[in-house]
């Protein structure tokens, strides 16, 4: 199980959050304009790395508010975590 | 004196080569798991295609063929599932004979409980659907249950009580490992090359078209590539530059000490999430839900394998006694419609198999069948044509989330 800090409750066990795949997915602005592709695309591709990955967690069982981690999806190491809507950290 | 497992074969010799890889094959299919070696059996058997190889970055059947539960029915909701997976269980029923080699396939059917109203309705309808599509199925009212499984908790006096369920008498197990090494020695034993430690680093592609794999043990030229990764399809399919809609997770499951035989048949419950039978050797194995988050590290959190014992004991009270004797995790990749990929991929001569998430292991047979012919005939097998990539551009889903049962 992860420990994982929520920025506002502090280090809390996995169990007590939501898992929101990947971060930094924007709705298009536009939807209508779409191309069907580019419609699948925004609907049912998301990257899939093995390594860091930029993802959202919401802290379902407290103060039930999102929030960004970048999580390495092979040792599971928390690597940062930062507030929606800020650009995404660089990782060394 | 006959005990349990007192059945089973002694530990064979090696059953296939070791070869180095040769320069050049008409089909490199990318990993040697359950599905990669029953492909290179069919295109032998099926296709007289044997200048193959097999390449395996581990040994071989050692990811999601080693970790699975085994279970094999094909009591699926859509038709283009049932249609696979009937075939895939047709396949089964004459593997042993086939291969030539013993793999402990027992019908002792499947139950899918229903724990509720809706759980209810949702199993007859699909009862139904299977028997339109000639797969067997009956529904059970909670007695019949009882009756198929005496173990079963059938009591109104628990959380969610079992209000009856589904059951394919023709469904079951087979020994895993078992049933890759027949397809290995088979393949083996037609031409195909089984090469393990031998890891894919790069696809090369010319003019929109595969042409070779640059791997760990040197290039390999190819006439035709078969992506067959399962966990790590988006790792090998981005070496294309082609993206799946996959995401990988952890998928976890675990086995008790031997125990005497308990338990006749196959028990699934979606509502409390959690599938168990009894091994041939005598073990209780179990599995339950995926991990949640995305993750390459076979292995999962421990809260998902304790909420699978809370609902196996609920189930069970039996098993209350019972002690685990290991778990583990392995990587699945899943679809945004719970359906596998199999076909084309945007680059000419690269063929695409992945997206089995929880359920690759049943499909096995079926799977290596529909991907050899498809890359022998370089256009999808009709079994395996509405499971193409495109379905997620044209909208064609096959929605087998919460259809057909959320665990496989």
């Amino acid at each position: 199980m992860m420990l994982i800090s929520c920025p506002w409750c502090g280090p809390r066990e996995e169990a007590e959050f939501h898992y929101g795949g990947q971060a930094h997915v924007s709705y298009p602005e536009d939807p209508s304009a779409l191309s069907d592709e580019e419609w699948a695309r925004f609907l049912f591709y998301r990257d899939n790395p093995k390594g860091p990955f930029a993802e959202r967690w919401n802290h379902s069982a407290s103060c039930r508010r999102w929030f960004n981690v970048i999580r390495d999806t092979v040792t599971y190491e928390i690597l940062a975590v930062y507030p929606v809507g800020t650009p995404k950290p660089v990782i060394a | 004196m006959a005990g349990p497992g007192s059945d089973l074969p002694d530990h064979p010799d090696w059953l296939w080569r070791t070869p180095e890889p040769k320069r050049s094959y008409d089909v490199v299919i990318i990993g040697g798991g359950g599905h990669g070696l029953a492909t290179a059996y069919y295109l032998a058997k099926n296709h007289g295609i044997t200048n193959v190889a097999v390449l395996e970055r581990g040994w071989l059947a050692g990811g999601n063929m080693a970790r699975n539960t085994t279970i094999i029915r094909s009591n699926y909701l859509w038709d283009e599932s049932a249609g696979i997976y009937e075939h895939a269980l047709k396949l089964w029923e004459g593997l042993e004979e086939q291969l030539d080699y013993p793999i402990l396939f027992s019908q002792r059917g499947v139950l899918n409980l229903a724990h509720s109203l809706q759980d209810v309705r949702d199993s007859v309808r699909r009862v139904e659907a299977n028997r339109l599509n000639g797969v067997d199925a009956e529904w059970l009212d909670p007695q019949q249950v009882k009756e198929v499984c005496p173990i079963v908790n059938i009591s109104p006096d628990v959380r969610y009580p079992v209000l009856g369920g589904t059951y394919q008498p023709r469904a079951g197990i087979a020994k895993h490992d078992y049933v890759a090494w027949a397809f290995a020695r088979a393949a083996d034993a037609m031409g195909v090359d089984l090469i393990q430690h031998c890891e894919v680093t790069g696809i090369d592609i010319v003019d929109g078209r595969a042409v070779g794999v640059r791997t760990t043990r040197g290039p390999i030229a190819a006439g035709k590539v078969a992506m067959c990764a399962a966990g790590h399809a988006s790792v090998v399919a981005a070496m294309a530059g082609v993206d799946l809609p996959v995401q990988s997770h952890p998928l976890q499951a675990l086995v008790s000490e031997l125990l005497e035989p308990v338990h006749p048949t196959v028990v699934m419950s979606n509502a409390v999430h959690v599938y168990v039978s009894q091994a041939h050797k005598g073990e209780l194995v179990m599995g339950a839900g995926i991990d949640s988050y995305n993750g390459y590290g076979q292995r999962g959190s421990f809260h998902i394998i304790e909420r699978q014992m809370s609902a196996a004991l609920e189930l069970f009270p039996t098993f209350a006694r019972a002690h685990v004797l290991r778990t583990w995790g392995g990587i699945v990749d899943v679809t945004p419609d719970a359906s596998a990929i199999m076909g084309l991929t945007p680059v000419d001569e690269l063929y695409v198999n992945c997206g089995w998430g929880t359920g690759g292991f049943k499909a096995t047979p079926g799977v290596g069948w529909c991907y050899a012919h498809t890359i022998a005939n370089g256009e999808p097998h009709p079994l395996n044509a509405p499971f193409s990539l495109e379905r997620f551009t044209t909208g064609a889903l096959v929605d087998e989330h919460g259809a057909a049962a959320v665990a496989h």
